[in-house]
């Protein structure tokens, strides 16, 4: 493929963030044209002697010549390889396992690569731990090939070779070893054997080698209290699907809580089966993924989460503890109690309270509970992060300890509350060397910036969890001069070895225990096998059955501290949003326009507020004439930092007390002008923790939203999503509760399915696509959004076109609050709605978002209805119907009219309002050529002018008839995928041949679960749904 | 570069040839034909008393030549070092240089790798002189077959080829030089009317310089007098109108045939980097279409062979020995000569970095820039192996026929129409396919048909090629 070769024509070049270079390789004339000296002076406008017929004869000329010119094909050329790849033919992909590690994600997945370029991310459903991959991992492809990432190592900024790097370190190492100072490496988390391993035969060699990791955002308090219960820095794992009742304190574990993952195993639970489904109710104080999923949702502020786990607790336990909760959720606690009854290992608590006390009530309450959910046996190993070490480093380098500091994957100048600190130390310390692939904070304060591979790039290994490993392997070879850390680690050691026979050696001598090495890297994944069971649950019962004395004491002490906790004015809750997470990636266009699930704001972060609290503090959303929200600016200060600016999201469901906001955004180190959004919530994380006091106020101006769905209601057209509770759905006929809605046919009352406007169409035989959704199962994560832009070459269209609803992503994801606890009561109140007045009032009424409302998400893309309004109504025959049941899209054909977006049910067919490629205006990724090779090549990149939409992957589904066409066999279940099938982590997205009986979608349209959006338009789709059943009935009402 | 860069320019459709070019080509023409004859009656000279020679070693040269192809010619020549050694006069050179006798070659030929392992001296330097490239054992030759092909390579017997070459040469130069005489007899035809022309306008003026003294008006003069053709036709308006309307019918037919070929690079047949010949690889020698195209079978693309592929046979094919009748006239015509094509080999070994002194490769290649000649537009999504493997079509219904092409060129329009027709006319090939068995049998009741056609399967489909 592409050679490591680089070429410069001056030295100025070799900087990437030099800006006139970077300007005069846009502008090749760089001066500007004096437009204005000659067409602003009439004087010399009527002196020059071309007139206006000799104008008009250049322009005929010109248009003819251009026309004539235009006639012959450009030539293009074909280059074959000199010597071709034995596994690389063209026009074939080839799959890789390998694993992302970059210290906030951790997933085992394929690669997807096409004449050698990586171009799509896949699960890895070998892995048994961590197999998905979330919006982030699918979107790291694309930051692979990101424009501005280093080339070449720098010396402060200027480009340097390897050798000078080499050689300086080396020099300097050997220097600091017998002077008493400090030589520091502060790194990610790995969880690695091998990295473990280097950094100790690194520590043998120098001895004065000490190693700091460092999580952006910390989960070092439930780290702590695992290691205080269990003598391991580890974090539990949870098996959400073994649990009949979740409890959470504002643990999103849908989201990113204790390193993510959870969310394959919790939808597992809750797909109604056999008229049981888990039960989840959340505790929360800003409205997280996990708290819309839940079942039943407590808005509480972090300092009432405390003591309601205090009072979970003690109730549990039998015994009476004080504490102050809003009644509501105090008899929710009590229900909770009561329902756990005898059947204790049923439930399972956890929490994502950044407090000790709070981390170690939970792991107790579980002990408690024998909860089957809660795996002790075998920790996660995701975050390893200490806060005290980290902190005495920082002092260490401020008191001129430490000699040289060694980072990699980790951006402290940026994510850490006290740079100043950072930056005062780092310049005390004689060397300090920085890994990354991007300029960012912290490379602009080291000398040496050494150029980092991206993943795809890398050798590597992880443990996920105890007895899961998976070994990351190189996609592509590196494509600038860079080198990863543990190489260069090898190479300072002297070492010849490469990191890969490091990893296998590592691997043979402590892993494999005799398995084969090809299989485990062909695999990616690979598990020690266990002892059974119930020997490691024998051991983890005896451990506990002797709880020592002072373990009990500090155990009381902690609910009690929790019970006493009590908080004054607002609290702040800090997140990572489910795009953009500790902001690795903030350079990355696909996770930038990715909409948050909840707010449906892209290009930004914001505080969250509750409506209360807003009205309170002056702070206002509005919407404008071309759809775009508006908010108002809000002053966070926290223990006198200040963070100015901020923009405001009055969120529902918000606890009232508590204000949101995300970490990863407000980068501008290294940044594209596009991408410098939001603010950087980091200042505020002070002493790593996620709730902090503060004050807000409010500023001055007004934010511009890119948002793409209003924050209302579902404005009682509550059909568009069906949902029903636990209870009518096992006690009740599926007409009551999935009713089919009813038009007159000669006047009389009939079920819209039944009725026809069309001759049908014979679909029997040969394959029939269809999808199923199931919105019980939807999480809502998002993954399946960025998987379909990465498969079929969605452009990214930036903040500002979002803004003008323009945005390009043929699967939405719709998040619908209900104000009332059901649909039906929406219902109810637009029935009863009388005249234009009363209507207006009901209406605004059912707008106003109530203060805990009930979320739903709906995946949405094309519905490939049999009887397509949108195939009716284009005059040029541009979209179509197979007899596979798609929707075609000839975009060639496409004159771009508009009128099937207007006349689509659905709202699913997007509009190329510009061309997004090639062209500098839309400056993601599709206007440079590095940025260009993740590009599908079996997918259209289409132009300006022309009506796009989701096409259910039919390049796929075409690849699949036809490798069985070529090899000669029938088509099994389970073959045909779509991209946003294949990336579902939780199973709600099923693709398959209904025609095909066995299948699973076919039994899945057989269920009485089933229904279609808005079956009264009769447009008879191909894409299902399943009503959505909330386990909310009983005693959790309040 | 100069020739590709007027190629560039001149994006001709159709094979349009310079009229330069081919005035160059005619005056090679004569030039080579004169010089190849001379060449080709040398080496009938030479090779009579070498033949005669061979008679007497005992071995059949004619026979040996046939078994030296067979199994030695892939790694031997008989005049140049390939993988292996030079192999003319082989027996009488060891002889003369190692002291080495025919049974030693006995032993070498059969089991080579025995003597090497014995530790046979000659052998182990031979060996690591070759880079310790292994020799294929011959234990199936007989002693008998040795001696032919040691026959042969001691002297190889009158090429048929060369013989043929030199018959037809001087054939070929016999017609050209009537080619000559007709030219003088058309040239002095022409002189001659053109003096009569002249003298006819002489007479002509003469005549009418007489006339006009002698007072007698002219007819022609006469007739001017009348009305004129085009204002009788411009009086005639239903005349005018009818012809108008046939005029702009006239004209939007041919606008639209115009119009309908714009972007249609039927013929298209570019100036390639290297002059690969299809008609001698696919038809002179019989190579099957997807040993070069492998991929055509499985992926999308057909894909252009890479170097490697080439190198296959290309390291020992290291020069041009033309097909067995001799360049016809047409090649020479054209400037195909065995030394042309040699010199396009030598071009391929540039470019794969192919040492041909030490037969090994330097490793300084550069990827050869092939003008892509069939151009389907992004838009439309075609897949090789679809139509190679599932529906067996063959390549040459699309590509046309590629074994008589010396240029390759664009045969089918590559137009929609183009491919919708073969789609309506085409039945699915269903044989021994499982994937089918169910559809069709369902689908040719549904359309009461034996065998099904492409479109009845859905290959009109929009979706099928636009996405």
């Amino acid at each position: 493929m592409a050679s490591n070769k680089k070429y410069w024509k001056s030295e100025a070049e070799l900087n990437p963030n030099d800006s006139i270079v970077e300007t005069l390789r846009q502008n090749e004339f760089p001066e500007e044209i004096p437009v204005d000296d000659f067409l602003g002076d009439k004087d010399s406008l009527s002196a020059t002697t071309t007139n206006r017929r000799d104008f008009l004869k250049y322009v005929g000329f010109s248009t003819a010549a251009a026309s004539l010119a235009a006639c012959e094909g450009p030539v293009k050329y074909s280059i074959p390889y000199v010597v071709q790849p034995e596994r690389i033919i063209p026009g074939v992909s080839n799959y890789y396992a390998t694993t992302i590690a970059d210290g906030f994600d951790f997933a085992s997945i394929l690669v997807k690569t096409r004449e050698g370029r990586p171009i799509k991310i896949e699960n890895n459903t070998d892995a048994k731990a961590h197999g998905g991959a979330n919006a982030r991992v699918q979107a790291s492809v694309l930051s692979l090939y990101d424009s501005t990432r280093i080339q070449g190592p720098l010396s402060n900024g200027e480009p340097v070779e390897w050798d000078v790097l080499d050689a300086t370190v080396k020099a300097k190492l050997a220097g600091l070893a017998n002077s008493g100072r400090q030589v520091a490496l502060l790194t990610q988390t790995y969880a690695s054997p091998s990295t473990s391993r280097l950094i100790d035969d690194f520590r043998m060699m120098y001895p004065n080698v000490s190693h700091v990791t460092y999580d952006a955002i910390s989960e070092d308090a439930a780290l702590t209290a695992f290691e205080q219960k269990y003598g391991e820095r580890a974090l539990p794992d949870y098996d959400f699907s073994k649990a009949e009742l979740i409890i959470s304190f504002g643990a999103d574990f849908l989201g990113d809580w204790h390193g993510g993952g959870f969310d394959g195993g919790y939808a597992k639970g809750r797909v109604p089966k056999n008229g049981k489904m888990s039960r989840h109710v959340q505790f929360e104080s800003i409205m997280s993924l996990t708290g819309a999923n839940a079942d039943k949702r407590v808005p509480l502020t972090p300092t009432q989460q405390k003591v309601a786990l205090a009072k979970l607790y003690s109730k549990l336990n039998g015994t009476a503890i004080g504490g102050d909760i809003p009644e509501t959720a105090e008899r929710v606690l009590d229900a909770l109690v009561s329902e756990i009854g005898t059947d204790s290992g049923k439930a399972v608590v956890v929490t994502g309270l950044d407090d000790v006390h709070a981390q170690s009530v939970a792991l107790a309450i579980n002990e408690l509970l024998r909860s089957r959910a809660f795996d002790v046996a075998a920790p996660r190993y995701l975050r390893q992060g200490s806060n005290k070490a980290l902190g005495q480093l920082i002092a260490d380098m401020k008191a001129g300890k430490v000699g040289a500091l060694i980072m990699d994957g980790v951006d402290p100048m940026y994510s850490l509350p006290n740079p100043a600190e950072f930056q005062e130390g780092v310049e005390k310390v004689d060397l300090s060397v920085t890994f990354s692939t991007n300029w960012n904070d912290t490379t602009a304060v080291t000398q040496f910036t050494a150029a980092a591979n991206h993943y795809l790039e890398s050798w590597g290994d992880t443990q996920i969890k105890k007895g899961h490993y998976s070994l990351m392997q190189p996609a592509i070879r590196e494509l600038f001069d860079t080198r990863q850390f543990q190489t260069a680690l090898l190479q300072w050691m002297g070492s010849e070895q490469s990191y890969y026979e490091y990893i296998k050696e590592t691997w043979n001598a402590g892993v494999l225990g005799g398995a084969d090495w090809n299989k485990a890297l062909h695999d990616g994944v690979f598990m020690v096998p266990t002892t059974p069971e119930g020997v490691a649950e024998d051991a983890q019962v005896a451990g506990e059955e002797i709880p020592s004395e002072s373990a009990m004491v500090s155990l009381a002490s902690a609910v009690q501290a929790l019970a006493n906790t009590s908080g004054e004015g607002m609290e702040l809750v800090l997140y990572p949003k489910v795009g953009m997470g500790d902001g690795k990636q903030a350079n990355n266009p696909w996770l930038q326009e990715f909409p948050d699930p909840i707010t449906r704001v892209s290009w930004d972060n914001y505080l969250t507020i509750s409506k209360a609290d807003a009205e309170k503090l002056g702070l206002e959303n509005s919407y404008v004439a071309n759809g775009g929200l508006d908010g108002s600016y809000a002053r966070l200060t926290v223990n006198g930092v200040t963070v100015n600016k901020v923009p405001v999201i009055i969120q529902p469901g918000q606890a009232s007390g508590t204000v949101g906001l995300s970490f990863g955004y407000g980068k501008t180190t290294g940044m594209k002008e596009e991408m410098r959004v939001g603010v950087n919530a980091f200042p505020l994380y002070q002493n790593f923790s996620n709730i902090q006091p503060v004050t807000v106020e409010k500023e001055a101006g007004n934010h511009e939203f890119a948002c793409v769905q209003l924050h209302k209601t579902l404005m009682g057209r509550g059909d568009i999503i069906k949902e029903t509770t636990l209870e009518i759905f096992n006690t009740k006929d599926h007409h009551e509760w999935n009713k089919v809605p009813e038009v007159s046919l000669n006047h009389q009352e009939v079920p819209a399915t039944t009725v026809d406007l069309w001759a049908g169409f014979d679909r029997s035989i040969g394959h029939h696509f269809n999808m199923s959704i199931d919105l019980n199962a939807c999480t809502g994560c998002g993954a399946c959004v960025i998987a379909c832009h990465a498969e079929n070459n969605v452009p990214v269209v930036g903040k500002h076109e979002v803004r003008l609803s323009r945005d390009m992503h043929w699967l939405r994801i719709d998040r619908y609050y209900s104000s009332e606890d059901t649909f039906e009561g929406d219902n109810t109140k637009k029935e009863e709605l009388s005249g234009a007045v009363g209507s207006k009032r009901g209406f605004g009424e059912m707008e106003d978002p109530a203060v805990n409302p009930q979320v739903a998400f709906q995946p949405v893309m094309c519905q490939h209805c049999n009887h397509a309004p949108c195939e009716t109504v284009c005059p040029v025959a541009a979209t179509s119907h197979s007899r596979q049941g798609q929707n075609h899209m000839a975009y060639n054909r496409c004159v771009g009219t508009r009128y099937c977006a207007n006349n689509c049910p659905y709202k699913v067919r997007r509009f190329n309002w510009f061309l997004y490629n090639n062209n500098d205006e839309f400056d993601y990724h599709m206007n440079n050529d590095l940025g260009k090779m993740v590009i599908n090549p079996d997918v259209n990149v289409r132009s300006r002018g022309v009506m796009e939409k989701c096409s259910l992957c039919i390049q796929m589904t075409q690849k699949t008839i036809l490798d069985a066409k070529r090899e000669g066999r029938t088509i099994k279940d389970g073959e045909f995928q779509t991209a946003c099938s294949n990336a579902c982590n939780s199973g709600a997205i099923v693709f398959g041949d209904v025609n095909d009986e066995e299948s699973q979608v076919a039994e899945l349209s057989r269920s009485n679960r089933m229904y279609h959006l808005l079956e009264s338009v009769g447009t008879k789709p191909n894409v299902f749904y399943h009503v959505k059943v909330r386990n909310t009935d009983g005693t959790l009402e309040s | 570069m100069t020739i590709e860069n007027i190629e560039r320019k001149h994006m001709k459709k159709g094979l349009n040839r310079h009229p330069l070019s081919r005035i160059f080509g005619l005056s090679l023409l004569v030039f080579l034909l004169l010089s190849n004859s001379l060449i080709s009656q040398e080496a009938a000279a030479e090779e009579a008393p070498a033949a005669e020679a061979a008679a007497e070693a005992g071995g059949d040269p004619a026979k040996g030549k046939q078994l030296f192809n067979q199994n030695c010619a892939a790694c031997h020549s008989l005049d140049r070092k390939m993988t292996g050694p030079a192999l003319a006069n082989v027996e009488q050179r060891l002889l003369d240089d190692e002291g080495l006798d025919k049974e030693w070659l006995y032993a070498w030929i059969k089991n080579n790798q025995a003597l090497i392992s014995a530790g046979d001296a000659y052998a182990v330097r031979i060996y690591n002189e070759y880079n310790q490239a292994q020799m294929t054992a011959f234990p199936t030759l007989s002693n008998q077959d040795i001696d032919d092909i040691l026959a042969y390579t001691a002297a190889p017997p009158p090429a048929p080829v060369a013989a043929a070459a030199a018959a037809a040469g001087s054939e070929q130069g016999g017609a050209a030089s009537s080619g000559v005489s007709n030219e003088l007899i058309l040239g002095a035809l022409v002189l001659v009317f053109g003096l009569l022309v002249v003298m006819l306008i002489l007479v002509n003026n003469t005549l009418r310089r007489i006339a006009e003294a002698n007072g007698v008006v002219l007819e022609k003069e006469k007739a001017a007098k009348r009305t004129p053709v085009w204002k009788a036709f411009a009086k005639n308006q239903f005349l005018v109108l009818v012809t108008s309307i046939f005029l702009i019918l006239a004209a939007g037919y041919y606008a639209y045939g115009w119009m309908m070929q714009v972007g249609v690079d039927q013929g298209y047949a570019p100036i390639q980097p290297i002059h690969y010949s299809h008609k001698i690889h696919a038809g002179d020698n019989q190579i099957d279409c997807k040993y070069c195209h492998s991929s055509a079978r499985v992926s999308k693309h057909s894909g252009i062979p890479s170097l490697n592929v080439c190198m296959n046979c290309h390291k020992s094919i290291y020069e041009y020995k033309g097909n067995p009748e001799g360049p016809s006239a047409e090649d020479i015509a054209n400037g195909y000569t065995n030394e042309f094509y040699t010199k396009e080999i030598k071009k391929l070994y540039k470019a794969v970095g192919w040492d041909e002194e030490n037969q090994r490769y330097t490793g300084e290649s550069q990827p050869v820039e092939w003008v892509r000649i069939h151009n389907l537009p992004d838009f439309a999504y075609f897949n090789h192996s679809q139509h190679v493997s599932v529906a067996g079509i063959e390549c040459q219904t699309c590509h046309g026929p590629v074994e008589e092409m010396e240029i390759m060129y664009q045969y089918s329009p590559l137009t929609m129409g183009w491919c919708i027709n073969c789609h309506r006319e085409t039945k699915v090939n269903l044989a021994d396919n499982a994937y089918y068995e169910n559809i069709h049998a369902e689908l040719s009741k549904k359309y009461g048909v034996e065998e099904l056609t492409a479109a009845q399967m859905g290959g009109l489909e929009c979706g099928k090629c636009h996405y």
